[in-house]
Protein backbone atom coordinates (compact mmCIF):
# COMPACT_ATOMS: atom_id res chain seq x y z
CA UNK A 1 0.00 0.00 0.00
CA UNK A 2 1.13 3.63 -0.97
CA UNK A 3 2.19 5.46 2.17
CA UNK A 4 1.16 9.03 2.58
CA UNK A 5 4.98 9.83 1.88
CA UNK A 6 4.77 7.79 -1.64
CA UNK A 7 0.86 9.95 -1.95
CA UNK A 8 2.26 13.37 -2.02
CA UNK A 9 5.88 12.38 -3.83
CA UNK A 10 3.55 10.87 -7.00
CA UNK A 11 1.97 13.73 -7.41
CA UNK A 12 5.31 16.01 -6.87
CA UNK A 13 5.42 16.71 -10.34
CA UNK A 14 2.41 18.69 -11.10
CA UNK A 15 2.22 19.95 -7.99
CA UNK A 16 5.95 21.38 -8.56
CA UNK A 17 4.68 22.69 -12.19
CA UNK A 18 2.16 25.04 -10.45
CA UNK A 19 4.74 26.12 -7.90
CA UNK A 20 7.39 27.10 -10.16
CA UNK A 21 5.65 29.30 -12.16
CA UNK A 22 7.74 27.33 -15.02
CA UNK A 23 7.65 24.28 -17.36
CA UNK A 24 10.81 22.51 -17.33
CA UNK A 25 9.40 19.98 -19.89
CA UNK A 26 10.39 22.45 -22.45
CA UNK A 27 13.98 22.12 -22.09
CA UNK A 28 14.11 18.24 -22.17
CA UNK A 29 16.05 17.18 -25.27
CA UNK A 30 16.76 12.93 -24.44
CA UNK A 31 16.76 10.82 -21.05
CA UNK A 32 20.14 12.50 -21.05
CA UNK A 33 20.40 16.08 -21.90
CA UNK A 34 18.76 19.66 -21.47
CA UNK A 35 19.02 22.84 -22.79
CA UNK A 36 21.05 24.16 -19.51
CA UNK A 37 21.41 27.70 -20.76
CA UNK A 38 18.02 27.86 -22.14
CA UNK A 39 16.69 27.56 -18.88
CA UNK A 40 19.25 29.55 -17.03
CA UNK A 41 17.63 32.49 -19.28
CA UNK A 42 13.83 31.90 -19.78
CA UNK A 43 13.43 34.47 -16.92
CA UNK A 44 13.73 36.69 -19.34
CA UNK A 45 16.39 39.15 -17.31
CA UNK A 46 19.76 40.19 -18.20
CA UNK A 47 22.08 40.84 -15.72
CA UNK A 48 21.65 44.17 -15.67
CA UNK A 49 17.95 43.68 -14.81
CA UNK A 50 19.19 41.21 -11.77
CA UNK A 51 21.41 44.03 -10.41
CA UNK A 52 17.94 46.55 -10.36
CA UNK A 53 16.26 44.03 -8.93
CA UNK A 54 18.63 43.79 -6.22
CA UNK A 55 19.67 47.21 -5.55
CA UNK A 56 15.88 48.13 -5.01
CA UNK A 57 15.61 44.87 -2.59
CA UNK A 58 18.50 46.22 -0.47
CA UNK A 59 21.00 43.26 -1.70
CA UNK A 60 23.90 43.33 -2.93
CA UNK A 61 27.27 45.84 -3.56
CA UNK A 62 28.91 44.49 -0.59
CA UNK A 63 32.41 45.79 0.49
CA UNK A 64 35.32 43.98 -0.55
CA UNK A 65 38.26 43.81 1.72
CA UNK A 66 42.10 43.33 1.30
CA UNK A 67 42.76 41.45 4.40
CA UNK A 68 46.52 42.42 4.88
CA UNK A 69 47.09 40.71 8.46
CA UNK A 70 45.70 37.62 6.72
CA UNK A 71 48.08 37.99 4.24
CA UNK A 72 50.89 38.48 6.25
CA UNK A 73 50.54 35.66 8.27
CA UNK A 74 50.02 33.40 5.33
CA UNK A 75 53.07 34.78 3.65
CA UNK A 76 55.05 34.71 7.55
CA UNK A 77 55.19 30.70 6.40
CA UNK A 78 55.28 30.78 2.65
CA UNK A 79 58.75 30.14 0.69
CA UNK A 80 60.40 32.92 -0.30
CA UNK A 81 58.20 34.61 -2.87
CA UNK A 82 55.04 32.89 -2.38
CA UNK A 83 52.10 34.19 -0.64
CA UNK A 84 49.28 35.41 -2.32
CA UNK A 85 47.06 38.69 -1.44
CA UNK A 86 43.66 37.48 0.13
CA UNK A 87 40.65 39.47 -0.07
CA UNK A 88 37.15 39.08 1.19
CA UNK A 89 33.47 40.09 -0.17
CA UNK A 90 32.01 40.72 2.79
CA UNK A 91 28.51 39.39 2.13
CA UNK A 92 27.08 39.67 5.50
CA UNK A 93 26.66 43.14 4.97
CA UNK A 94 23.74 42.81 3.10
CA UNK A 95 20.17 42.63 4.37
CA UNK A 96 19.51 39.16 6.49
CA UNK A 97 23.23 38.66 7.26
CA UNK A 98 24.18 36.43 3.62
CA UNK A 99 24.59 35.92 0.13
CA UNK A 100 21.84 33.85 0.00
CA UNK A 101 19.96 37.48 0.23
CA UNK A 102 21.27 37.69 -3.81
CA UNK A 103 19.19 34.08 -4.57
CA UNK A 104 16.03 35.13 -2.57
CA UNK A 105 15.95 38.61 -4.46
CA UNK A 106 15.06 37.30 -7.49
CA UNK A 107 12.77 34.50 -6.57
CA UNK A 108 10.63 36.75 -4.90
CA UNK A 109 10.51 39.41 -6.99
CA UNK A 110 9.43 36.32 -9.56
CA UNK A 111 6.85 35.42 -7.32
CA UNK A 112 5.24 38.64 -6.55
CA UNK A 113 5.06 39.55 -10.36
CA UNK A 114 3.64 36.14 -10.89
CA UNK A 115 0.89 37.30 -8.67
CA UNK A 116 1.71 34.45 -5.58
CA UNK A 117 0.07 34.83 -1.79
CA UNK A 118 2.79 33.68 -0.41
CA UNK A 119 6.56 31.19 -1.16
CA UNK A 120 7.90 28.43 0.46
CA UNK A 121 11.12 27.29 1.06
CA UNK A 122 13.12 24.19 2.75
CA UNK A 123 15.50 24.92 4.11
CA UNK A 124 17.77 24.70 7.84
CA UNK A 125 20.44 28.10 6.66
CA UNK A 126 20.93 31.16 5.78
CA UNK A 127 18.51 30.92 2.96
CA UNK A 128 15.40 30.96 5.23
CA UNK A 129 16.44 34.29 6.19
CA UNK A 130 17.35 35.93 3.02
CA UNK A 131 13.63 34.38 2.09
CA UNK A 132 12.03 35.45 4.82
CA UNK A 133 13.42 39.07 4.90
CA UNK A 134 12.62 39.28 0.94
CA UNK A 135 8.77 38.22 1.29
CA UNK A 136 8.71 41.06 4.03
CA UNK A 137 9.67 43.50 1.69
CA UNK A 138 7.56 42.16 -0.82
CA UNK A 139 4.52 41.83 1.19
CA UNK A 140 4.40 38.01 0.40
CA UNK A 141 3.30 34.90 3.14
CA UNK A 142 6.32 32.87 3.71
CA UNK A 143 6.65 29.59 5.03
CA UNK A 144 10.36 28.08 6.37
CA UNK A 145 10.69 23.91 6.42
CA UNK A 146 13.41 23.24 8.87
CA UNK A 147 15.41 20.25 9.82
CA UNK A 148 16.06 21.63 13.12
CA UNK A 149 15.84 19.12 16.25
CA UNK A 150 16.60 15.68 16.56
CA UNK A 151 13.91 13.28 18.24
CA UNK A 152 15.06 14.01 21.78
CA UNK A 153 14.24 17.69 20.58
CA UNK A 154 17.81 19.30 20.84
CA UNK A 155 18.36 21.53 18.25
CA UNK A 156 21.55 22.87 16.65
CA UNK A 157 21.98 26.34 18.27
CA UNK A 158 23.37 27.53 14.36
CA UNK A 159 19.79 26.05 13.32
CA UNK A 160 17.94 27.60 16.41
CA UNK A 161 19.15 30.92 15.36
CA UNK A 162 18.07 30.07 12.16
CA UNK A 163 14.66 29.83 13.25
CA UNK A 164 14.71 32.67 15.31
CA UNK A 165 15.51 35.32 12.43
CA UNK A 166 12.92 33.57 10.09
CA UNK A 167 10.26 34.50 12.82
CA UNK A 168 11.87 38.18 13.10
CA UNK A 169 10.91 38.25 9.67
CA UNK A 170 7.37 37.51 9.80
CA UNK A 171 7.74 34.12 8.61
CA UNK A 172 6.03 30.84 9.96
CA UNK A 173 8.92 28.03 10.46
CA UNK A 174 7.68 24.84 10.58
CA UNK A 175 10.58 23.29 12.86
CA UNK A 176 10.81 19.46 12.21
CA UNK A 177 12.75 16.36 12.89
CA UNK A 178 16.02 14.73 11.03
CA UNK A 179 14.82 13.19 7.82
CA UNK A 180 14.85 14.09 3.95
CA UNK A 181 11.06 14.24 4.29
CA UNK A 182 11.13 17.33 4.68
CA UNK A 183 10.47 17.57 0.94
CA UNK A 184 8.03 15.97 1.24
CA UNK A 185 6.38 18.35 3.90
CA UNK A 186 7.19 21.32 1.55
CA UNK A 187 5.36 19.86 -1.26
CA UNK A 188 2.54 19.04 0.91
CA UNK A 189 2.07 22.72 1.66
CA UNK A 190 2.36 23.91 -1.93
CA UNK A 191 -0.07 21.51 -2.91
CA UNK A 192 -2.02 23.38 0.03
CA UNK A 193 -1.35 27.01 -0.11
CA UNK A 194 -1.05 27.39 -3.68
CA UNK A 195 2.19 28.98 -2.66
CA UNK A 196 5.45 29.72 -5.17
CA UNK A 197 8.35 27.30 -4.21
CA UNK A 198 11.07 29.74 -3.33
CA UNK A 199 13.78 26.34 -4.36
CA UNK A 200 17.49 27.19 -3.81
CA UNK A 201 17.89 25.55 -6.91
CA UNK A 202 15.67 27.50 -9.75
CA UNK A 203 17.22 29.39 -12.32
CA UNK A 204 15.70 32.51 -10.55
CA UNK A 205 18.23 32.11 -7.36
CA UNK A 206 21.41 30.84 -9.53
CA UNK A 207 20.78 33.25 -11.40
CA UNK A 208 20.56 36.11 -8.84
CA UNK A 209 24.13 34.71 -7.36
CA UNK A 210 25.86 35.65 -11.12
CA UNK A 211 25.66 39.39 -9.97
CA UNK A 212 28.72 38.19 -6.96
CA UNK A 213 30.69 37.14 -9.59
CA UNK A 214 30.35 40.24 -11.62
CA UNK A 215 30.75 42.81 -8.42
CA UNK A 216 34.16 40.76 -7.44
CA UNK A 217 35.23 41.15 -11.23
CA UNK A 218 34.69 44.57 -11.64
CA UNK A 219 35.99 45.64 -8.15
CA UNK A 220 39.08 43.44 -8.42
CA UNK A 221 39.85 45.08 -11.46
CA UNK A 222 39.31 48.40 -10.30
CA UNK A 223 40.93 47.55 -7.40
CA UNK A 224 44.47 45.36 -8.86
CA UNK A 225 43.95 45.98 -12.53
CA UNK A 226 42.87 42.72 -13.00
CA UNK A 227 40.04 39.94 -12.07
CA UNK A 228 41.16 37.60 -9.48
CA UNK A 229 43.24 35.05 -10.14
CA UNK A 230 41.67 32.54 -8.28
CA UNK A 231 38.06 32.74 -6.44
CA UNK A 232 37.16 30.45 -3.72
CA UNK A 233 33.69 29.71 -2.35
CA UNK A 234 31.99 28.04 0.60
CA UNK A 235 30.49 24.97 -1.68
CA UNK A 236 27.24 23.23 0.15
CA UNK A 237 24.74 22.68 -2.82
CA UNK A 238 26.87 23.95 -5.82
CA UNK A 239 24.46 27.40 -6.49
CA UNK A 240 27.09 29.27 -4.73
CA UNK A 241 29.97 27.90 -6.69
CA UNK A 242 27.92 28.02 -9.82
CA UNK A 243 26.38 31.56 -9.80
CA UNK A 244 29.54 33.15 -8.60
CA UNK A 245 31.26 31.03 -11.65
CA UNK A 246 28.83 32.35 -14.29
CA UNK A 247 28.77 36.19 -12.99
CA UNK A 248 32.70 36.07 -13.13
CA UNK A 249 32.99 34.70 -17.09
CA UNK A 250 29.66 36.84 -17.81
CA UNK A 251 31.96 39.40 -16.52
CA UNK A 252 34.95 38.68 -18.53
CA UNK A 253 36.89 36.81 -15.83
CA UNK A 254 37.56 33.61 -17.87
CA UNK A 255 40.89 33.10 -16.61
CA UNK A 256 39.88 33.20 -12.43
CA UNK A 257 40.74 29.64 -11.17
CA UNK A 258 37.33 28.17 -9.32
CA UNK A 259 37.95 26.61 -6.30
CA UNK A 260 35.03 25.07 -4.03
CA UNK A 261 35.80 24.46 -0.57
CA UNK A 262 33.89 22.01 1.82
CA UNK A 263 34.02 21.40 5.40
CA UNK A 264 35.50 17.78 5.41
CA UNK A 265 32.65 15.40 7.01
CA UNK A 266 33.07 12.39 5.62
CA UNK A 267 31.47 9.14 7.48
CA UNK A 268 28.63 11.31 8.54
CA UNK A 269 25.36 10.62 7.60
CA UNK A 270 22.96 13.27 6.70
CA UNK A 271 20.07 11.96 7.77
CA UNK A 272 20.89 9.85 10.63
CA UNK A 273 19.34 10.88 13.78
CA UNK A 274 22.44 9.86 15.96
CA UNK A 275 24.65 12.17 13.42
CA UNK A 276 22.81 15.33 12.81
CA UNK A 277 24.11 16.97 16.38
CA UNK A 278 27.55 15.69 16.19
CA UNK A 279 28.40 17.74 13.47
CA UNK A 280 29.55 21.12 14.48
CA UNK A 281 28.71 22.70 10.53
CA UNK A 282 24.89 22.70 9.19
CA UNK A 283 26.41 23.29 5.13
CA UNK A 284 29.25 23.99 3.82
CA UNK A 285 30.25 20.51 4.23
CA UNK A 286 30.87 17.69 2.16
CA UNK A 287 28.02 15.91 2.83
CA UNK A 288 26.09 18.10 0.29
CA UNK A 289 29.39 19.54 -1.47
CA UNK A 290 29.62 15.74 -2.53
CA UNK A 291 26.29 14.46 -3.50
CA UNK A 292 24.74 17.33 -5.16
CA UNK A 293 27.84 17.93 -7.59
CA UNK A 294 27.76 14.26 -8.22
CA UNK A 295 23.82 14.32 -9.12
CA UNK A 296 22.50 17.84 -8.91
CA UNK A 297 19.23 16.63 -10.38
CA UNK A 298 18.24 14.84 -6.34
CA UNK A 299 17.03 19.05 -5.72
CA UNK A 300 13.58 19.68 -5.59
CA UNK A 301 13.34 21.16 -8.77
CA UNK A 302 13.06 18.84 -11.91
CA UNK A 303 16.36 19.84 -13.18
CA UNK A 304 18.83 21.55 -11.03
CA UNK A 305 20.36 25.09 -12.05
CA UNK A 306 23.30 24.40 -9.94
CA UNK A 307 24.95 22.26 -11.69
CA UNK A 308 28.74 22.84 -10.11
CA UNK A 309 31.43 20.26 -11.93
CA UNK A 310 30.59 23.03 -15.13
CA UNK A 311 32.69 25.15 -13.27
CA UNK A 312 35.07 23.78 -10.47
CA UNK A 313 38.49 23.71 -11.65
CA UNK A 314 39.38 22.25 -8.19
CA UNK A 315 37.72 21.06 -4.94
CA UNK A 316 39.54 21.70 -1.36
CA UNK A 317 38.35 20.39 1.98
CA UNK A 318 39.42 21.38 5.08
CA UNK A 319 38.32 20.27 8.75
CA UNK A 320 35.93 21.67 11.18
CA UNK A 321 38.98 22.71 13.68
CA UNK A 322 40.99 24.28 11.17
CA UNK A 323 37.98 27.10 10.28
CA UNK A 324 37.06 27.31 13.94
CA UNK A 325 40.81 28.47 14.37
CA UNK A 326 40.43 30.53 10.99
CA UNK A 327 36.79 32.22 12.39
CA UNK A 328 38.40 33.06 15.46
CA UNK A 329 41.88 35.04 14.11
CA UNK A 330 39.67 36.97 11.64
CA UNK A 331 38.19 38.36 14.50
CA UNK A 332 41.18 38.93 16.61
CA UNK A 333 43.66 39.67 13.53
CA UNK A 334 41.00 41.63 10.93
CA UNK A 335 38.85 42.86 13.03
CA UNK A 336 35.85 40.92 11.37
CA UNK A 337 33.75 38.69 13.43
CA UNK A 338 31.60 36.83 10.76
CA UNK A 339 29.89 33.08 10.91
CA UNK A 340 32.10 30.06 11.32
CA UNK A 341 29.96 28.48 7.79
CA UNK A 342 30.80 30.97 5.57
CA UNK A 343 34.70 31.03 6.59
CA UNK A 344 35.51 27.61 5.14
CA UNK A 345 36.09 29.27 2.22
CA UNK A 346 38.43 31.41 4.12
CA UNK A 347 40.45 28.53 5.51
CA UNK A 348 41.11 27.16 2.61
CA UNK A 349 42.38 30.54 0.51
CA UNK A 350 45.02 30.36 3.63
CA UNK A 351 46.41 26.80 2.58
CA UNK A 352 46.31 27.84 -0.92
CA UNK A 353 47.50 30.93 -1.07
CA UNK A 354 50.86 29.85 0.69
CA UNK A 355 51.82 28.22 -2.36
CA UNK A 356 50.83 30.96 -4.62
CA UNK A 357 53.14 33.11 -6.43
CA UNK A 358 52.60 36.78 -4.27
CA UNK A 359 51.15 38.83 -7.04
CA UNK A 360 48.33 35.93 -7.31
CA UNK A 361 44.87 37.26 -5.64
CA UNK A 362 42.94 35.14 -3.90
CA UNK A 363 39.26 36.11 -3.46
CA UNK A 364 37.10 34.77 -0.52
CA UNK A 365 33.83 35.41 -1.84
CA UNK A 366 31.28 35.55 0.87
CA UNK A 367 30.97 35.89 5.07
CA UNK A 368 27.82 35.62 6.90
CA UNK A 369 26.57 37.20 9.45
CA UNK A 370 27.16 35.70 13.41
CA UNK A 371 25.33 36.42 16.77
CA UNK A 372 24.02 34.29 19.68
CA UNK A 373 23.99 30.60 18.08
CA UNK A 374 25.76 31.04 14.98
CA UNK A 375 29.36 31.81 16.02
CA UNK A 376 32.08 29.34 16.67
CA UNK A 377 31.84 29.24 20.22
CA UNK A 378 28.34 28.33 20.57
CA UNK A 379 29.04 25.24 17.73
CA UNK A 380 32.18 24.58 19.88
CA UNK A 381 30.17 24.41 23.02
CA UNK A 382 27.37 22.65 21.81
CA UNK A 383 29.48 19.66 20.53
CA UNK A 384 31.37 19.80 23.74
CA UNK A 385 27.79 18.96 25.28
CA UNK A 386 27.22 16.30 22.29
CA UNK A 387 30.04 14.20 23.60
CA UNK A 388 32.46 15.52 21.00
CA UNK A 389 35.92 15.71 21.78
CA UNK A 390 37.90 19.04 21.09
CA UNK A 391 41.03 19.67 21.85
CA UNK A 392 44.31 21.48 20.40
CA UNK A 393 46.89 19.83 18.38
CA UNK A 394 47.54 18.64 14.62
CA UNK A 395 44.03 18.87 12.44
CA UNK A 396 45.03 15.47 10.42
CA UNK A 397 43.73 13.76 13.83
CA UNK A 398 40.12 15.33 13.03
CA UNK A 399 37.21 12.17 13.16
CA UNK A 400 34.07 14.08 12.11
CA UNK A 401 31.28 13.33 14.74
CA UNK A 402 34.31 12.37 16.87
CA UNK A 403 37.14 14.67 17.30
CA UNK A 404 37.49 18.03 16.40
CA UNK A 405 40.87 19.27 16.31
CA UNK A 406 41.81 23.08 16.80
CA UNK A 407 45.20 23.18 15.44
CA UNK A 408 48.04 25.00 17.47
CA UNK A 409 49.93 26.59 14.31
CA UNK A 410 48.88 28.48 11.24
CA UNK A 411 50.83 25.95 9.24
CA UNK A 412 48.81 23.15 10.06
CA UNK A 413 46.18 24.15 8.26
CA UNK A 414 46.68 22.03 4.92
CA UNK A 415 43.51 22.01 2.60
CA UNK A 416 43.34 18.17 1.10
CA UNK A 417 42.03 18.28 -2.89
CA UNK A 418 39.06 16.20 -3.62
CA UNK A 419 39.41 13.92 -6.35
CA UNK A 420 37.33 16.26 -9.61
CA UNK A 421 38.20 13.39 -12.11
CA UNK A 422 36.29 10.77 -9.52
CA UNK A 423 33.43 12.95 -9.02
CA UNK A 424 32.75 13.62 -12.90
CA UNK A 425 32.89 9.90 -13.39
CA UNK A 426 30.02 9.57 -10.47
CA UNK A 427 28.41 12.23 -12.33
CA UNK A 428 28.04 10.72 -15.70
CA UNK A 429 27.09 7.23 -13.66
CA UNK A 430 24.17 8.87 -12.14
CA UNK A 431 23.23 10.53 -15.55
CA UNK A 432 23.31 7.76 -17.22
CA UNK A 433 20.79 5.77 -14.66
CA UNK A 434 18.37 8.36 -15.72
CA UNK A 435 17.90 6.47 -18.87
CA UNK A 436 16.06 3.39 -19.99
CA UNK A 437 17.81 0.33 -19.96
CA UNK A 438 19.46 -0.54 -23.25
CA UNK A 439 19.05 3.68 -24.29
CA UNK A 440 22.59 4.53 -26.32
CA UNK A 441 23.75 7.90 -25.35
CA UNK A 442 23.84 10.21 -28.52
CA UNK A 443 26.47 12.29 -29.85
CA UNK A 444 24.28 15.22 -28.29
CA UNK A 445 24.25 13.49 -25.06
CA UNK A 446 28.25 13.21 -24.76
CA UNK A 447 28.79 16.99 -25.51
CA UNK A 448 26.13 17.65 -23.00
CA UNK A 449 27.64 15.47 -20.17
CA UNK A 450 31.20 16.97 -21.45
CA UNK A 451 29.46 20.28 -20.62
CA UNK A 452 28.14 19.20 -17.23
CA UNK A 453 31.49 17.96 -16.28
CA UNK A 454 33.83 20.70 -17.56
CA UNK A 455 35.59 18.13 -19.82
CA UNK A 456 35.39 17.13 -23.03
CA UNK A 457 33.39 14.07 -25.55
CA UNK A 458 37.07 12.13 -25.67
CA UNK A 459 36.85 11.75 -22.05
CA UNK A 460 33.00 11.32 -21.33
CA UNK A 461 33.50 8.45 -23.50
CA UNK A 462 35.93 7.12 -21.66
CA UNK A 463 34.53 6.60 -18.49
CA UNK A 464 31.34 5.39 -20.63
CA UNK A 465 33.64 2.43 -21.75
CA UNK A 466 34.78 2.26 -18.49
CA UNK A 467 31.78 2.20 -16.89
CA UNK A 468 30.38 -0.38 -19.08
CA UNK A 469 33.09 -2.70 -18.22
CA UNK A 470 33.00 -2.97 -14.65
CA UNK B 1 10.34 30.65 37.69
CA UNK B 2 7.54 28.68 36.65
CA UNK B 3 6.57 27.80 33.25
CA UNK B 4 3.05 28.68 32.39
CA UNK B 5 1.07 25.92 31.65
CA UNK B 6 -2.38 27.14 30.67
CA UNK B 7 -3.22 29.81 27.73
CA UNK B 8 -5.92 32.18 26.54
CA UNK B 9 -7.60 32.36 23.09
CA UNK B 10 -5.15 34.57 21.08
CA UNK B 11 -1.84 34.05 23.00
CA UNK B 12 1.06 32.91 21.31
CA UNK B 13 1.90 28.89 21.26
CA UNK B 14 3.70 26.30 19.83
CA UNK B 15 1.98 22.95 19.20
CA UNK B 16 3.94 19.93 18.47
CA UNK B 17 2.24 17.18 15.68
CA UNK B 18 3.19 13.83 14.16
CA UNK B 19 4.08 14.60 10.37
CA UNK B 20 4.81 11.00 9.37
CA UNK B 21 4.89 7.59 11.70
CA UNK B 22 7.99 5.51 11.28
CA UNK B 23 6.04 3.21 9.26
CA UNK B 24 4.55 6.24 6.87
CA UNK B 25 8.49 7.32 6.29
CA UNK B 26 10.83 7.02 3.08
CA UNK B 27 12.46 3.72 2.49
CA UNK B 28 15.73 4.98 2.42
CA UNK B 29 16.81 6.00 6.33
CA UNK B 30 19.35 4.85 8.30
CA UNK B 31 17.65 2.88 11.22
CA UNK B 32 18.27 5.01 13.57
CA UNK B 33 15.93 7.55 11.85
CA UNK B 34 13.34 5.47 10.33
CA UNK B 35 12.32 3.65 13.38
CA UNK B 36 11.45 6.89 14.84
CA UNK B 37 7.94 8.99 13.70
CA UNK B 38 8.94 12.82 11.78
CA UNK B 39 7.75 15.23 14.28
CA UNK B 40 7.02 19.11 13.89
CA UNK B 41 6.31 21.78 15.75
CA UNK B 42 5.07 24.85 14.88
CA UNK B 43 4.00 28.37 16.54
CA UNK B 44 0.82 30.37 16.22
CA UNK B 45 -1.84 32.06 17.90
CA UNK B 46 -4.39 29.69 20.29
CA UNK B 47 -7.45 29.34 18.77
CA UNK B 48 -9.47 28.54 22.36
CA UNK B 49 -7.89 28.52 25.98
CA UNK B 50 -5.83 25.44 26.81
CA UNK B 51 -2.96 23.57 28.84
CA UNK B 52 0.05 22.48 28.08
CA UNK B 53 0.18 18.63 26.57
CA UNK B 54 -3.77 19.07 25.50
CA UNK B 55 -5.13 19.45 22.15
CA UNK B 56 -4.78 23.29 20.35
CA UNK B 57 -5.10 24.50 17.02
CA UNK B 58 -3.18 27.77 15.98
CA UNK B 59 -3.38 29.95 13.43
CA UNK B 60 -0.68 30.87 12.22
CA UNK B 61 1.70 33.74 10.63
CA UNK B 62 0.14 32.65 7.07
CA UNK B 63 -3.46 32.17 8.47
CA UNK B 64 -3.17 28.56 8.12
CA UNK B 65 -5.08 26.26 11.37
CA UNK B 66 -2.90 23.81 12.45
CA UNK B 67 -3.60 20.97 15.05
CA UNK B 68 -1.46 18.89 17.03
CA UNK B 69 -0.28 19.03 21.24
CA UNK B 70 0.37 22.16 22.93
CA UNK B 71 3.96 22.05 23.69
CA UNK B 72 4.62 25.75 25.34
CA UNK B 73 3.39 29.04 26.08
CA UNK B 74 4.95 32.04 24.38
CA UNK B 75 8.21 29.74 23.38
CA UNK B 76 11.75 31.56 23.95
CA UNK B 77 14.85 31.60 22.16
CA UNK B 78 17.91 30.77 24.45
CA UNK B 79 20.28 29.80 22.30
CA UNK B 80 23.57 31.76 23.52
CA UNK B 81 27.42 32.25 22.89
CA UNK B 82 28.66 29.90 25.80
CA UNK B 83 32.24 30.59 27.33
CA UNK B 84 35.35 31.49 25.21
CA UNK B 85 36.67 28.01 23.67
CA UNK B 86 40.21 27.39 25.99
CA UNK B 87 41.58 25.99 23.01
CA UNK B 88 40.98 29.19 20.69
CA UNK B 89 42.03 31.57 23.48
CA UNK B 90 45.63 31.47 22.12
CA UNK B 91 45.07 32.45 18.85
CA UNK B 92 44.63 36.43 18.83
CA UNK B 93 47.98 36.44 20.94
CA UNK B 94 50.30 34.22 18.98
CA UNK B 95 49.34 35.51 15.65
CA UNK B 96 49.22 39.37 16.94
CA UNK B 97 53.11 38.47 18.14
CA UNK B 98 53.43 36.86 14.99
CA UNK B 99 52.65 39.24 12.76
CA UNK B 100 55.05 41.62 14.80
CA UNK B 101 57.80 39.58 14.10
CA UNK B 102 57.15 39.40 10.67
CA UNK B 103 56.60 43.04 10.35
CA UNK B 104 59.87 43.88 11.88
CA UNK B 105 61.85 41.20 9.82
CA UNK B 106 60.70 43.10 6.55
CA UNK B 107 63.23 45.84 4.84
CA UNK B 108 61.24 49.01 4.81
CA UNK B 109 62.45 49.06 1.15
CA UNK B 110 61.67 46.27 -0.46
CA UNK B 111 57.75 46.22 -0.47
CA UNK B 112 57.70 43.91 3.14
CA UNK B 113 54.53 42.82 3.72
CA UNK B 114 50.92 43.34 2.40
CA UNK B 115 50.72 45.89 5.23
CA UNK B 116 53.99 47.75 3.85
CA UNK B 117 52.71 48.36 0.90
CA UNK B 118 51.61 51.65 1.22
CA UNK B 119 48.59 53.38 0.42
CA UNK B 120 45.58 52.09 -0.52
CA UNK B 121 44.94 52.32 -4.79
Amino acid sequence: MATKFDAIMARRGEIMLKALGMDYSVFEQSPIAFDYEGMMSAHGYSLDDIVGIQTRAGVGHTPLLELKNLTDVVRSMSAPGKGARIFVKDEAANMAGAFKDRRASVSIHVAKEKGYEGVIAATSGNYGAAVSSQAARYGLKCIICQETFDSRHIGQPEIVEKSRICEAFGAEVIQMTVGPELFFHMVELLDQTGYFAASLYSSFGVSGIETLGLEIAEEMTALTGAPPTHCVITHAGGGNTTGTARGLKRAGATDTQIISASVDLSGLHMASDDDFNRKSFTTGHTGFGVPFATWPDRADVPRNAARSLRYIDRYLTVTQGEVFYITEAMSKIEGLERGPAGNTAMTVAVSLARDLPRDATVVVQETEYTGAGKHHWAQLNFAKEMGVEVRSGDPTENAPGKVIVIPERPEQIQAKDFDVARMRKSYVRNALKQAPDGYVPTAADIAFLAADTNSDAAAVEAIIAELKEA
Amino acid sequence: MTEETRCNAGDWVEVERVLLEPADRSKNLPPETAEKPLRMWIKGFAQAAGVVGGPMTVETMTGRLVEGTMSAINPGYFHTFGKPIPELVHVGVDLRARLADYHAAQPADAGGGANAQGGER
